[in-house]
């Protein structure tokens, strides 16, 4: 039996749970691989953008100190980008889930957390493509921020607090066992998208529905995502709403995430 | 109908112990899918899992992978919790259906296990050619064949080098050449003393590759012997035949007859040597259109397995 315990000895578990360089790299490829995410998280925010910002009028009506109205559609472009590449990259586990996959990863050494830590670098890097794409987009068709630190500042918070939607797209992945989890997401997001101000600023609604989409959670991200052009709004009331929606949006994937790896 | 094998293949041997389960049970609500099963394998022991659906085969390999657990008894697999054991890369399995994504390539596939196990990425090439899908590596895994498909979870399974290989259901879907390929590959790879525990349904793989076969029938293990104890149990043959009010007592002193069996007016002789009973029965009884046929595995996988209210008693 020496041969069985010479094995048993010589093997050792991955590093960091089996959160590595190289499956991310695979997993990245494989993301790129599917169609509908590049058109719905690199093309159709790039094209939203040209529809609803290139207007000669926006381009010479200035918003905050040095900017222009297509430069703030640019930003709320870039939210809506990356919200929609956060989303799809969290809810990737769906249909990980329905292939049967999660179940195959369950017969290697790699931790559920360090599946889900995959999963939200993922999400974010395609929120980061799609984030720098309608940023270059803005820019061809003449987008005007006041400098290049506000620049920077917009898309840096577009980015960043799309980190409640990769939150959202997991926790949606573990609710929702299909396998086109983005058609239902995707129109669901575009209403959110509207009642949070990213179409439309959410005054022109009214006074009720303005006081209402204050707290739905798109209007955190486009109000912070702005805020460095605009100098509008109540700041902390938007890092309240980003806040408090991640921990929900969290704590949901959490909660179905200890569901999904329980053992039965 | 029981058969336990003598203690050469079930005891507890001096070493290490494959997978030992001890009194196993697996409860669902109410339904009891695995009813205290104990079976010990020792390395290097070639082990077919036979049984009806639903007999608890497939619960009890999820156990053995740690994807479920048991509610009493206790699952080891080379001493150590079934999690752990595959988290070492000391069990992989192949499984039956499902575990593949269909937009990577066979070899993403592959080299994603590899990364996975931390185990060198020179090691995909040559798990991809022992699983004989080296030519089509570049493929997309939504464009494979089923027998593809279950070589290429093969090829994942053989990555780890596992001490214990775990097969459920592998050749389901596959045609004749198929079966037969993957079983090559499998038999080249079990000469190197790998353990493997397969679970099927097709008897003569069972036949031609197990060295222990196990039958469960409603969770519990109703016979475990090595293959060969198996086909001596399989010996001898039936005869059929009508007969008017048989008398079962009559029919069952009848020199050389082994076991008789009534079902209305259908008699079932079983012996080792048929053609003398023959004989007498038409000779001396009204029983007619005798049929004699050789009592193959399959037969004694239906007795062993066959349900209560069957007319086996």
């Amino acid at each position: 039996m020496s041969t069985a315990t010479v094995a048993t000895a010589a093997r050792s578990l991955p590093r960091f749970g089996g959160f590595s360089a190289g499956m991310l790299r695979l997993e990245f490829r494989r993301m790129l691989r599917n169609r509908r995410t590049v058109i719905f998280t690199f093309v159709m925010p790039a094209v939203l953008l040209l529809l609803f910002g290139n207007n000669a009028s926006y381009k010479t009506q200035a918003v905050g100190a040095g900017g222009n109205v297509t430069g703030a559609i640019m930003v709320s472009m870039a939210v809506y980008g990356a919200m929609l590449a956060t989303t799809s990259g969290g809810a990737m586990v769906s249909v990980e889930r329905a292939a049967g996959w999660s179940r195959q990863l369950r017969l290697t050494p790699l931790r559920p957390l360090a599946y889900i830590a995959v999963k939200v670098v993922l999400a974010m890097s395609i929120g980061l493509i799609s984030v720098v794409i309608a940023n270059l987009m803005g820019a061809a068709i003449g987008a005007k921020l006041p400098n290049l630190g506000v620049w920077a500042a917009c898309a840096a918070l577009a980015w960043v607090c799309a980190l409640v939607f990769a939150a959202f797209g997991l926790f949606m992945g573990y609710l929702l066992p299909s396998e086109n989890v983005m058609q239902i997401l995707g129109p669901v997001l575009a209403v959110l998208s509207f009642a949070g101000g990213l179409f439309v600023p959410v005054d022109q609604l009214g006074h009720t529905f303005a006081t209402i989409a204050k707290f739905t959670p798109v209007y955190g991200v486009g109000a912070l995502a702005r805020y460095p052009l605009e100098h509008d709004g109540n700041l902390w009331l938007a890092a309240l709403n980003v806040i408090l929606w991640t921990a929900l949006f969290g704590a949901g994937a959490m909660w179905r995430f200890r569901r999904d790896t329980a053992r039965v | 109908m029981t058969l336990i094998a003598p203690s050469i293949s079930t005891a507890r041997g001096s070493g290490e112990l494959a997978v030992d389960l001890d009194s196993v049970v697996k409860r669902f609500g109410s339904v009891t899918a695995v009813d205290g099963i104990s079976l010990q394998i020792r390395p290097g022991e070639v082990v077919a899992l036979l049984g009806p659906n639903g007999a608890g085969k497939t619960t009890t390999v999820d156990m053995l992978l740690g994807l479920s657990a048991p509610t009493a008894g206790h699952v080891s697999v080379y001493g150590r919790a079934p999690h752990d054991a595959v988290a070492l890369g000391l069990v992989s399995a192949v499984m039956q259906t499902g575990g593949l994504l269909k937009d990577y390539t066979v070899e993403e596939t592959v080299r994603l296990t590899a990364v996975l196990f931390g185990r060198p990425t020179s090691e995909i090439q040559p798990a991809l050619r022992r699983a004989g899908i080296a030519d089509i590596g570049n493929r997309l895994v939504g464009k494979c064949s089923g027998g593809q498909q279950q070589r290429l979870r093969f090829a994942m399974a053989l990555l780890p080098d596992p001490e214990l290989l775990i097969l459920d259901e592998p050749t389901t879907g596959m045609d004749v050449a198929g079966r037969h390929d993957f079983w090559t590959a499998i038999r080249q790879d079990a000469r190197a003393g790998r353990t493997v525990i397969f679970a099927t349904h097709y008897l003569e793989e069972a036949d031609a590759y197990a060295d222990r076969v196990v039958f469960v029938r409603r969770g519990q293990v109703v016979a475990d012997g090595t293959a060969a104890e198996v086909k001596a149990m399989a010996s001898g043959r039936t005869i059929r035949a009508t007969m008017d009010d048989p008398n079962e007592a009559a029919l069952a002193a009848i020199r050389g007859v082994e076991s008789v069996e009534v079902r209305g007016d259908t008699v079932y002789l079983h012996a080792r040597d048929t053609d003398p009973i023959a004989r007498h029965l038409l000779n001396n009884t009204d029983a007619r259109d005798v049929e004699i046929t050789s009592r193959n595995l399959e037969q004694a996988f239906l007795a062993l397995t066959a349900d209560d209210s069957g007319s086996e008693r």
